[in-house]
């Protein structure tokens, strides 16, 4: 069984981090599992966690009444779900549905908050690597807008 | 300049607005063509359309082209019926040159619609795969209900050696696969940037994005293809409707690499 530890040093979002950095990480995490259609959390519930996903794919999705609930976003192995925890209110935005099985890392919110406040470099650090997220995601999101596939060319 | 009859022999639903047409000419003669070019397909008594050959290169003697209902021309083509005749002009247009993919990795990089004029690049691999590395097929679409050709796309990761990757802008709940933008598969494609040939068709704005995500990755602008869609009148380089500044795509294009088209394709005019 790997440790947290390397768990969370062999993550791509946590690449460029020093072992001590990763060390004070851990004392924050714990590993978690989802099965198939489990939820890792629902709108509107408390933002209590970044996930760290090792394993398997996580939907974003959303429902609206009278609507089929839509997914807008997935999460593969490699990457991050979760920023709200970083933002007051501290809500979830989203439903977060494991599509298949999933295993990640699950980084309580409170203590990675209060150790960014600790040490102002592993904060600046932490922001870097979710800013990137967030642009990444931004951009998709922004050109998805646009409908691209929607009208134009014919074959 | 005179469009050659075809006869529709079969056709295909592919999606909720595409259909496939099967099409061989009434005096026998079949239609070779490469990859990447287009024919002028007209709908008699209604109107005529630049069409990219969606069909396998290696089968000449029918001509297939997979449409997208867009417009009036394009809506009686979809509804064209098996024994119903079209004119066709062509094959017109520079092709993907999937050759010059030999020896190397090959990315076929696909939006929407773009997937057809793909295809014809894709069966051409899988028909010599032997020549050629590692062969990426992805594919972006606006719903899963929008993947075109998926049960082929199945059949390429199965039979031909081929990695494929398919995304979508937004999905209902029970789609397993992956949402969000195309540019976003090319992270877990594996490839040589200095030795691959990157074929990319789709919207231009997504093309623009896909080049930008390739180039970043090392792949060399001269080994990045675009297939650039203009309203195309003649096909043959009289009319200059297709004019991107000093290419008529009928004729220099509609493939064309991105080192050739990059600055034409940042300007707002063109």
């Amino acid at each position: 069984m790997r440790s947290l530890q390397d768990l969370l040093a062999e993550h791509p979002f946590f690449a460029g981090l020093d072992e001590s950095t990763v060390s004070m990480l851990v004392g924050c995490s714990v590993n978690v599992h989802y099965r198939a259609g489990e939820y890792l959390f629902h709108e509107g519930e408390p933002a209590d966690r970044l996930f760290v996903v090792r394993r398997g794919r996580v939907a974003l999705d959303v429902h609206a009444p009278g609507q089929p609930e839509m997914v807008v976003d997935t999460v593969d192995e490699g990457g991050v779900v979760g920023w709200s925890w970083l933002v007051p209110p501290y809500r979830w935005f989203f439903d977060a549905r494991a599509v298949q099985e999933v295993s990640a890392v699950a980084v309580d919110a409170t203590c990675l908050r209060a150790k960014c406040d600790e040490d102002p470099a592993l904060g600046y650090a932490l922001m870097q690597r979710v800013a990137g997220v967030m642009y990444h995601r931004l951009q998709s999101a922004r050109v998805r807008l646009l409908d691209l596939y929607g009208a134009g060319r014919a074959g | 300049m005179l469009p050659r009859p075809f006869r529709v022999v079969a056709t295909r639903r592919e999606t909720h607005d595409t259909m496939t047409l099967e099409l061989e000419s009434l005096d026998g003669e079949g239609l070779s063509f490469a990859p990447g070019q287009f024919t002028m397909l007209q709908a008699f008594g209604v109107g005529e359309v630049p069409i990219s050959i969606s069909g396998d290169p290696a089968g000449p003697g029918r001509l297939v082209h997979t449409i997208r209902d867009v417009g009036g021309v394009t809506r009686a083509l979809c509804r064209a019926r098996e024994g119903d005749v079209l004119g066709v002009r062509g094959p017109y247009g520079r092709g993907w040159g999937v050759s010059d993919g030999a020896g190397g990795d090959v990315l076929v990089i696909a939006g929407g619609i773009g997937l057809a004029p793909l295809r014809a690049a894709v069966l051409e691999v899988a028909a010599s795969r032997d020549r050629f590395g590692r062969v990426h097929v992805l594919h972006g679409a606006r719903t899963e209900a929008d993947v075109l050709f998926g049960d082929e796309l199945v059949g390429w990761a199965a039979g031909s050696d081929i990695e494929v990757a398919i995304i979508v802008d937004r999905a209902a709940t029970s789609w397993t696969g992956r949402v969000g933008l195309v540019t976003e598969l090319l992270g877990g494609a594996s490839f040589d940037a200095e030795r691959t040939l990157a074929l990319v068709c789709g919207p231009e704005v997504m093309m623009r994005f896909v080049a930008a995500g390739l180039v970043a990755r090392g792949v060399p602008p001269d080994r990045v293809r675009l297939s650039l869609e203009r309203n195309m009148r003649c096909g043959v380089g009289l009319c200059g409707h297709c004019q991107l500044r000093e290419y008529l795509l009928c004729v220099d294009g509609p493939v064309l690499s991105l080192d050739a088209v990059r600055q034409q394709l940042g300007v707002r005019e063109l």
